[in-house]
């Protein structure tokens, strides 16, 4: 591993101009993921500056409705909340679907939105990424790519997002607190991640050195019908080889609202406004919920390994709005 | 100069820090290469021996310690970031004349062969058990407002992070349920 070295600034401009002093700079939260690659040698940070002693946990109610979530608010921290117990269902769900129990005491919300994707050549230093070596290749493109992505890919880069937290996020509209040598912004989830395109080392819309400070997520009362379906390869203790956070809000038969956003699909997560536009409106029945599906997939691209996932993500969309369906009955 | 990897390397006095930290109820100051983990700290540097490295990447939770009284993977965190923390492993759990309850469970109940999981299990387990007993919900809970029980799925579920690579699971499930079950 190279040297690094570290620093621990209790305020968040600090933080800021600390990373924006020097290139070569990763902030360090859980290290869930990152201590990881810096082992591997993927990521290669000669200072690490740690957020955990900024002040930015805490899960507090917001005024207008919903909850702001502190960036170092911790995955089992906030799956144990009682207010996201009782009323978000698909971010709870979501949080307890992922990793082990230690992995979810260490990370953290910014961080998980933040790691990096599981990709094994991306992993592999040995091999040609796009992503780690811009430039160098693609080799998941035609290789080991049964866990990559269907949707939204390019030639340069096939990987998908691991996140299971971001996929329930993009689902709620939820918006992120960032700050930046300017000043603070607000990003809206689902413009966080980007589109591989030509330039899979840019993961995110942040500019280089911006500080996640917190996520808030807005009043969604329907969302106490929410859920997450994971699909791994274990029952336990897995990546998600596909996934799907639902919300639906049915006035008698009709669907008055819809929320729709898969995992495991493309480099980000995958928010399903053609499913959802399929269903507004018109009189919730599973087979509804399997054309909104087949419009939302109809832009699939499967590659070699992994055309199973399309009938997949299909039958997970039908199981899970079905089933928030029948609950409410 | 150059170091190993092949960049600039930082100058001596930065690229190690000072830490002090609670193992086991006891203060420890040390000075330490800033890409020295918990666990080889606790091994390496301080005789501590029961935290094992099984994969060295949060895969297998053989270095499950506790972290302010929460499990976590000792592989996967740079000791320098624990100043003023306190720490408790394997070595911790016992009192000074006896075994703790879940260890002697996992005794009576024959949750371990070659034992090389086990201080991982152990630690684990504990945190489980404070989890349970402060309601947190998992993600074969039904009713996610309503009240947790240690059921076998529960145990199960919440112990996926720690492998035994001599199959102990189902041992290892009756002991923590029986110490559950005491409380
Ligand atoms: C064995 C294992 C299994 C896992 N399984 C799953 C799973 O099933 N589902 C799932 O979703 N995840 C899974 N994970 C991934 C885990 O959830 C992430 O590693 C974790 O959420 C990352 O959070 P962290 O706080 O540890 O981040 P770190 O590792 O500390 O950081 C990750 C990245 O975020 C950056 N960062 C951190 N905080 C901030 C901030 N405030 N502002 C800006 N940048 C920041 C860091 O610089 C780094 O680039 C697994 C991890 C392991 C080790
Ligand atoms: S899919 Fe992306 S991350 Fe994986 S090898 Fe190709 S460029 Fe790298
Ligand atoms: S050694 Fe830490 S999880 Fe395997
Ligand atoms: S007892 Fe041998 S690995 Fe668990």
């Amino acid at each position: 591993m190279r040297e690094f070295r570290y620093r621990r600034p209790t305020d968040v401009d600090e933080a800021v101009a600390l990373l924006d002093a020097d290139p070569d700079a990763a902030y360090l939260a859980g290290g869930t993921n990152l201590v990881d690659l810096m082992k591997l040698g993927v990521q290669r940070p000669d200072l690490l500056v740690d957020v955990n002693r900024l002040p930015l946990g805490g899960v507090e109610p917001l005024p207008e409705g919903g909850l702001r979530v502190g960036a170092t608010v911790r995955n089992s921290e906030l799956a144990a909340h009682p207010v996201v117990r009782r009323d978000y269902p698909v971010l709870a769900r979501a949080l307890l679907a992922a990793a082990s129990g230690q992995v979810r005491n260490m990370a953290t919300t910014a961080g998980n939105l933040l790691q990096r994707t599981r990709c094994f050549y991306f992993q592999d230093t040995g091999k040609a990424c796009n992503k780690r070596d811009p430039g160098s290749g693609c080799a998941a493109r035609h290789g080991q790519n049964r866990e990559l992505a269907i949707l939204d890919w390019s030639e340069e880069c096939v990987a998908t997002h691991p996140s299971d937290l971001a996929v329930a996020l993009a689902a709620l509209d939820a918006v992120v607190e960032v700050a930046e040598p300017e000043g603070t912004r607000d990003v809206p989830f689902v413009e966080l991640h980007r589109s591989p395109g030509e330039h899979p080392e840019r993961e995110t819309t942040l500019r280089r050195g911006a500080l996640i400070t917190a996520v808030r997520i807005p009043p969604l009362p329907a969302a106490r019908r929410s859920a997450y379906l994971k699909v791994r390869d274990r029952a336990s203790f897995a990546f998600a080889v596909g996934s799907v956070a639902a919300v639906l809000d049915l006035d008698g038969d009709v669907v008055r609202d819809v929320r729709l956003a898969y995992g495991a699909v493309a480099h980000r997560p995958w928010r399903a406004y053609r499913a959802e536009a399929e269903l507004r409106g018109r009189p919730f029945t599973p087979e509804l919920a399997g054309q909104a599906a087949d419009a939302e997939l109809a832009a699939a691209r499967p590659l070699r390994h992994n055309g199973f996932k399309v009938p997949l993500i299909r039958a997970v969309t039908v199981r899970a709005l079905t089933e928030l369906a029948e609950s409410r009955r | 100069m150059q170091n190993r990897s092949g960049s600039a390397s930082i100058a001596g006095d930065e690229r190690s820090s000072r830490v002090a930290f609670t193992v086991n109820g006891d203060r420890r100051e040390l000075t330490l290469d800033n890409r020295t983990t918990l666990l080889d700290t606790l091994r390496e540097h301080l005789g501590l021996i029961g935290a094992k490295k099984g994969c060295d990447h949060g895969q297998c939770g053989s270095c499950t310690v506790l972290l302010e009284g929460r499990r976590v993977k000792s592989c996967l965190i740079f000791a320098v970031t624990l100043d003023d923390c306190s720490i408790t492993t394997v070595e911790g759990l016992a009192g000074p004349d006896r075994l703790s309850p879940l260890q002697e469970a996992f005794v009576a109940q024959d949750a371990f062969q070659c034992g090389y999981c086990t201080p991982g299990q152990l630690c684990s387990a504990r945190g489980v058990l404070d989890e349970l007993a402060e309601g947190w919900p998992s993600a074969v809970t039904e009713d996610l407002t309503g009240v947790v029980r240690p059921t076998d799925a529960e145990i199960r579920e919440r112990m996926a992070g720690n492998l035994c690579r001599c199959g102990a699971y189902p041992h290892i499930v009756a002991a923590i349920r029986e110490t559950a079950g005491e409380r």
